[in-house]
């Protein structure tokens, strides 16, 4: 990112948040990861690995009363909305004080109050929700936008473009973001679609599409801004598309055999946490000490969150019978 | 659009579209989308003239799309808005399948999210739709949690069910028979008034059998009714009116008392609805049967087109009155 703009549009503040949150969505995964390993946690374990620039920059860039439609590489903007690191782990150890109280887990998580959409693991289906949830921003008359993620291997499906057709027909409010990481599980992007650029798939929709640099907070949270804006005053939707790299494995079962090595370590050298720091560095914003500080910083959060996590008592088996109904009282507003 | 005038006989038809149209003048949250119901009204015309009185955001035509609009509706629902999305015809439900089921059935039970969200389905044969516009899809969620299902056989039903799924805060999918849209006719009360969801209506007392239907099915049990009261057999027919919650104990009530059932329905036989009821009726009515419990559905094949082939997949008349008859001998 050019320094001089970095330094016109982000105010230092908000970019050592982001630089706070990036540390904290790695150590955070980091650990849950270690709890995999050890058997404590069970189930899949998807982590964002390397590109935790993506949901940070987006979700750094949108106001309080915004929602978001997160998918499963998008740690760091549950955390931004005020997920705390023990709700996270107690979803993941299926106690009853995570965010679905064990009724699911890793991070099917959702709460309104703090203006997620929780997603279901049917990928792209999060897509129209949000352009409905952007379609009663609309009615309403409200000036609230909606941004949503995705991943490559989700803009194949169907609801990958019936979400962008009918927000794109009713200029609707919403921010897509794809988070291009150049893998669907284990199949490349070249079996995935027949084209290079994902934000080609806009154009079919007369969507402005934009690609940035996934791996830098500040590209993407830019772009955010410019699409969050441009949606606010009645542009309607726009398609980000970030390249990235996926570090780890679909999920931590995964060694990721099919992934070639040079291509990691190719990646490696663009980690988005080491580039957010040469940027702070570069704009004088922070040193080394202060790195060190932050790293301290979110150790402890992170310990604390385990802790409560552990601590937490689990679900009762008869409470499987509770809540798949609403009751009347229970109705939002 | 019609307006409600006491003491009007109105059709099915015009049941529903009162209740939409009371619904959205008595809420501000409620809005309809679907394909063709603004400037054109709808397929069947039942939202006619409403984009002229509620205007282009509150009756909004959608792209055809159904996986895309029922998705957009349930976002919608999670904001705070009631949508009630038109199906156009039931059987296009299928595409909508994955939101329906996944997303708006299970949001609540994961995370609290409720979604007070309507999906009106037109279903139904005896009007010579072919395959794909004829189905009963209901049994596709009758197993699937959290969602709410009705089905209305009357007017009086039709408004009533249909207002109280509005202001319910989960999906409810409402199955509005097309046979009956402009067949059957009823005074309708002028007040505001719900039928709640949930509630089974002995649409005929009687002493001897139990029909336990829905939907066009209880038109036919009650003819069927009137053709054996002449032989001595006394027919009760249970509307069923909500698929679920089921009136379980409205069945029990009526099957405890007659100690024989048929279950008649629509929807294909095997895994449908009626071998739900006969599952149920088995377990804990068993001692106060006096002969098998019958269902009478149609056979386990698409629905067909050519009338005489509809004819011979659709349950009749003869089918009740023969398994009342033999029911009658135990
Ligand atoms: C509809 C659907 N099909 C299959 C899966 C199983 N699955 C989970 S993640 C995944 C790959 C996702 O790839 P992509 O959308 O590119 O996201 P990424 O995991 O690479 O970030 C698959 C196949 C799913 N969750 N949903």
């Amino acid at each position: 990112m050019d320094l001089a703009v970095v330094a016109k549009e982000i105010k230092p503040a908000d970019l050592l948040q982001m630089y706070y949150y990036l540390r904290l969505t790695r150590t955070l995964e980091d650990r849950v990861t270690a709890l995999y390993r050890q058997g404590r946690i069970v189930g899949g374990v998807y982590t964002s690995n390397g590109m935790e620039a993506i949901p940070v920059g987006y979700a750094s860039a949108i106001e309080r009363d915004d929602i978001i439609a997160p998918y499963h590489r998008d740690m760091g903007a549950f955390l931004i909305r005020g997920i705390t690191p023990g709700e996270v782990v107690a979803q993941y150890l299926g106690k009853r004080t995570g965010p679905t109280r064990g009724k699911d887990g890793n991070v099917h998580i959702g709460d309104l109050k703090r203006g997620i959409i929780g997603f279901v693991s049917h990928l792209a289906d999060n897509l129209p929700i949000a352009a409905g949830a952007a379609l009663a921003f609309k009615i309403r008359g409200e000036s609230r936008v909606v941004v949503a993620n995705t991943g490559d291997g989700g803009t194949s499906r169907g609801d990958f473009h019936e979400a962008l057709n009918f927000a794109a027909v009713r200029k609707l409010p919403v921010v897509f973001f794809c988070n291009n990481n150049q893998y669907a599980y284990s199949t490349p992007l070249s079996l995935q679609m027949p084209i290079k650029d994902v934000v080609d798939r806009a154009k079919a929709y007369a969507i402005p599409g934009e690609i940035v640099d996934g791996n830098d907070v500040a590209a993407v949270y830019l772009a955010a801004k410019r699409a969050i804006g441009r949606a606010r005053a009645g542009g309607g939707p726009t398609f980000i598309e970030c390249k990235t790299m996926r570090m780890h494995g679909h999920s931590e079962h995964d060694s990721a055999k099919y992934v070639p090595r040079e291509l990691l370590e190719e990646w490696k050298q663009k980690d988005p946490i080491l580039k957010a720091e040469q940027l702070l560095r570069a704009l004088g914003y922070a040193d080394d000490a202060a790195f060190h500080e932050v790293e301290e910083r979110v150790k402890r959060e992170v310990e604390a969150g385990v802790e409560f996590g552990e601590q937490s008592p689990l679900p009762e088996g008869p409470e499987v019978l509770e809540g798949v109904f609403a009751d009347d009282e229970e109705v939002s507003s | 659009m019609t307006t409600a005038t006491a003491g009007r006989e109105v059709t099915y038809l015009e049941a529903i579209s009162e209740a939409l149209d009371e619904e959205m003048t008595r809420d501000e949250r409620v809005f309809i989308m679907g394909e063709d119901i603004g400037p054109y009204g709808g397929a069947f015309r039942i939202t006619e003239g409403f984009q002229k009185k509620y205007g282009e955001w509150r009756v909004l035509d959608t792209p055809l799309a159904e996986s895309g609009f029922v998705g957009a509706a349930i976002g919608a629902a999670m904001m705070g808005m009631r949508p009630v999305v038109e199906m156009q015809f039931a059987d296009f439900i299928s595409c909508a399948f994955d939101q329906i089921v996944e997303v708006a059935g299970t949001s609540y039970y994961r995370w609290r999210a409720s979604v007070p969200m309507v999906i009106r389905a037109p279903y139904g044969g005896g009007v010579h739709g072919g395959p794909f516009h004829s189905e009963c899809p209901e049994g596709w969620f009758f197993h699937s949690p959290g969602l709410k299902l009705v089905a209305p056989s009357t007017p009086y039903d039709a408004k009533g069910l249909l207002k109280a799924a509005i202001r319910d805060p989960n999906p409810v999918i409402y199955f509005e028979h097309k046979f009956l849209y402009r067949r059957v006719k009823a005074v309708l009360p002028s007040e505001d008034y719900i039928v709640p969801i949930g509630k089974g209506d002995v649409k005929r007392v009687g002493t001897d059998i139990s029909v336990i239907t829905y939907g066009a099915m209880v038109h036919l049990a009650l003819e069927a009714a009137d053709l054996l009261a002449k032989d001595g057999i006394n027919l009760e027919v249970v509307d069923l009116r909500s698929l679920i919650p089921l009136d379980q104990e409205l069945i029990y009530e009526s099957v405890r008392k007659t100690s024989k059932a048929i279950v008649l329905h629509e929807d294909n036989k095997t895994g449908g609805i009626g071998a739900e009821i006969a599952a149920r009726l088995a377990e804990d009515c068993f001692d106060c049967l006096d002969g098998p419990i019958i269902r009478i559905a149609p056979p386990d094949t698409p629905i067909p087109f050519s009338a005489p082939l509809e004819e011979f997949f659709l349950p009749k008349i003869t089918d009740v009155v023969t398994a009342a008859k033999k029911l009658a001998s135990y």
